[in-house]
C-alpha cells in the first residue's frame, strides 16, 4: 500500500511539472507562432531564439506590484485565480498518460487515478473551472470585470451541454458499461479510433472545448475591445499571471483529452506488434511520447486556430452553442443509436 | 456610372448557399491562408542588428560639408535660414583670422551653427537654397531621442561632417548612398 503511494507521488509531482512545464512553453510559442503567422519573428531577445521569454514574463509577474481595489472583497478575489489555477491542474488525475511500465518486478501504471467516473470527474473539475472566474470577475468590483465573468459563466454552461451530448454518443460506441477513460482507450487499442466512428461528435467536442478553454473565436470573456481585460481587468501581478497561466494549463489539458478520447490516447498503430523486440517498458514510453506528440499537435492547432479566425459576436455565439450544436450532438446520437442498433 | 478604375464591384446582398451558411470551408480556407504565411519569409528588419538601407533621395539629418582641402564650405550668407519654411536655422557669422586659414574656405563662416531639430521638418529646401554645397540632409543618424528639449537644438559640434568625403559624388555615390553601403558591407541589404 505505502509503495503504489509513494510511485503516484512521484507521478503526481511528474505530471504536475510537466503540465506547468508544457504550459509555460505554450506561452512562448503562442507569441512565436503568432509571428510566424503574421509574417513577423517573435520574440528573440531572450536568450537564443527568444527562449527564455516564460522565465522572462514570469520574473515580470512576479516582480510587479500586488494591487487589490479598495472595495474589492479581498479574500474571494485572491480565491478567483487560486481556483482557476487548482481545477485546472486537477483534471490531469485521471487521464492515462501510458501504459505500463514495470520496474522491479512491479508493474505501474501511467494513470494517477482509473476513477470508473472517470468523464465525468473532468467535466465536474471543468465545470468548477468557471468558479475562478465567477468569483475573480464579481469580487472585483467593476462593471467590466463582472460583464466579463457573466459572459464566462453563460458561454461555459452553453457549450458545456453539447460537449455532453457529444461524449454521450462516444459512450455508446466505446463504453464497457463505466466512464472510465482507461477503457475508453483500450477501446482504441484493440478496435480502431474513435474519430473514425464519430468524426461529428470530435467536431461537436473540439468546438466546445474552445468555449470552454475561452480561446479565440470564444475569447469573449476576456474581449479586450469591449470588456478592457474582462474578468481580469483589475488584477495585477502574479495573480493576473495565475489567470493567464490557467487558461495555458487548460489547453494542455483538454488537448490531452482530446486527444485521449477521440485520437487513441497513447495508442499508436502497430507499435504493439514490435513489444517482444523492443520490450515492454520502450513501447509503453514510446506511446507516452506519441501521446505527448498528439497534444502537441492539438496545441499547435489551437494557436492556429486563434490566428486566423475573429472573434465571434456574442449572440452569434450563444446561437452557435443552443441552435447549432445542441441539435447537431443530439442528431449524433441519434444517428449513432441507429448505426450501433441496425448495423452491429 | 461607369468604373474608371476598373475595380468597382457592386454590392449584393444575395442568400448565402447552406455551403457557405455551414461556414467551415471558408474556415479551412482561411486556416490554409495562415499556414501558408506561417511557412512563409518574415518581412521583419531586425533592427539594432541589422539596418535598411536609405533610399537615395532620403532626407536625414543634417550635414555640414568639408572641401577637398578639409576646410568648412559654409561661408554664413545665410540663405538656408532665409529659405527654411519651419524657421529652424539660425547661425551667426564671423571673419576668418590668419591662423584659421586651412579650417574655413572663404573669409566669412558660420562661429555658431544651429539647428532646431524639433522645429525642421526635412524638406531639404535648405539643401536647394545653399550656394556653396555646405549643407546635405545626407547623415546616417536617425531617430534623434532626448530627454531634454535643448538637446535637440543641434550646433556645429553634431553638424559638421567629421571625415573628410569628396562633394561631387554627394548624391549617388556619396558617402551615405546605397552604392556605398554595398561595397562597404556597413549593412545587410534586404533588397
Amino acid at each position: 500500500m505505502d509503495i503504489v503511494l509513494i510511485e503516484k507521488s512521484i507521478l503526481v509531482v511528474i505530471i504536475f511539472a510537466i503540465s506547468l512545464g508544457i504550459a509555460a512553453y505554450s506561452t512562448y510559442f503562442e507569441r512565436k507562432f503568432a509571428g510566424f503567422f503574421q509574417d513577423r519573428v517573435g520574440p528573440n531577445n531572450a536568450g537564443p531564439f527568444g527562449i527564455l521569454q516564460p522565465l522572462a514574463d514570469g520574473a515580470k509577474l512576479f516582480t510587479k506590484e500586488e494591487f487589490i481595489p479598495t472595495n474589492a472583497n479581498t479574500f474571494l478575489f485572491i480565491l478567483g485565480p487560486s481556483l482557476a489555477m487548482l481545477t485546472a491542474c486537477m483534471t490531469s488525475a485521471v487521464i492515462p498518460w501510458g501504459g505500463t511500465l514495470e520496474v522491479a518486478g512491479r508493474t505501474i501504471s501511467l494513470q494517477v487515478a482509473d476513477l470508473s467516473v472517470g468523464i465525468l470527474y473532468v467535466f465536474g473539475v471543468v465545470s468548477l473551472g468557471v468558479y475562478g472566474i465567477m468569483i475573480g470577475g464579481w469580487s472585483s468590483n467593476n462593471k467590466y470585470s463582472l460583464l466579463g465573468a457573466i459572459r464566462a459563466a453563460s458561454q461555459n454552461i452553453s457549450y458545456e451541454i453539447a460537449m455532453g451530448l457529444s461524449i454521450i454518443a462516444l459512450l455508446m460506441v466505446a463504453s464497457d458499461g463505466t466512464l472510465s477513460i482507461s477503457n475508453i482507450v483500450n477501446f482504441q487499442i484493440n478496435n480502431y479510433w474513435l474519430i473514425v466512428y464519430q468524426p461529428l461528435g470530435f467536431l461537436i467536442f473540439m468546438i466546445c472545448s474552445f468555449a470552454e478553454t475561452n480561446r479565440t473565436p470564444f475569447d469573449l470573456p476576456e474581449c479586450e475591445a469591449e470588456l478592457v481585460g474582462g474578468y481580469h481587468t483589475e488584477y495585477s501581478s502574479m495573480k493576473l499571471g495565475l489567470y493567464l497561466f490557467a487558461e495555458y494549463v487548460n489547453m494542455f489539458i483538454s488537448s490531452a483529452v482530446m486527444a485521449t478520447l477521440y485520437f487513441g490516447g497513447y495508442d499508436v498503430p502497430f507499435l504493439a506488434d514490435f513489444e517482444a523486440s523492443l520490450g515492454h517498458n520502450l513501447v509503453t514510453i514510446l506511446g507516452t511520447l506519441f501521446f505527448f506528440g498528439k497534444i502537441m499537435l492539438f496545441i499547435f492547432f489551437f494557436m492556429w486556430v486563434r490566428w486566423t479566425i475573429p472573434r465571434f459576436r456574442y449572440d452569434q455565439l450563444m446561437k452557435l452553442g443552443w441552435q447549432v450544436l445542441i441539435p447537431l450532438s443530439i442528431i449524433n446520437i441519434v444517428l449513432t443509436g441507429l448505426v450501433l442498433t441496425f448495423v452491429k | 456610372m461607369q468604373s474608371l478604375s476598373g475595380r468597382k464591384k457592386n454590392v449584393v446582398n444575395k442568400k448565402m448557399t447552406i455551403g457557405e451558411k455551414l461556414y467551415l470551408p471558408a474556415i479551412i480556407g482561411g486556416m490554409f491562408v495562415t499556414l501558408k504565411h506561417f511557412f512563409g519569409k518574415s518581412k521583419t528588419v531586425k533592427y539594432p542588428e541589422v539596418k535598411r538601407n536609405f533610399s537615395e533621395n532620403y532626407r536625414g539629418l543634417h550635414v555640414l560639408k568639408k572641401d577637398d582641402t578639409g576646410a568648412e564650405r559654409c561661408t554664413a550668407c545665410g540663405l538656408c535660414a532665409l529659405s527654411c519654411p519651419a524657421e529652424a536655422i539660425t547661425m551667426t557669422a564671423a571673419e576668418r583670422t590668419k591662423e584659421d586659414k586651412g579650417l574655413y574656405r572663404e573669409e566669412k563662416y558660420a562661429a555658431v551653427y544651429e539647428i532646431n531639430m524639433l522645429r525642421c521638418i526635412f524638406c531639404g529646401l535648405c539643401e536647394e537654397a545653399c550656394p556653396k554645397q555646405a549643407i546635405f540632409l545626407t547623415s546616417e543618424e536617425i531617430a534623434p531621442a532626448n530627454y531634454d528639449r535643448g538637446d535637440f537644438i543641434f550646433g556645429k559640434d553634431k553638424l559638421v561632417e567629421k571625415q573628410h568625403h569628396p562633394v561631387g559624388k554627394i548624391r549617388g555615390g556619396g558617402p551615405y548612398s546605397k552604392e556605398h553601403y554595398h561595397q562597404h558591407g556597413k549593412n545587410k541589404s534586404i533588397f
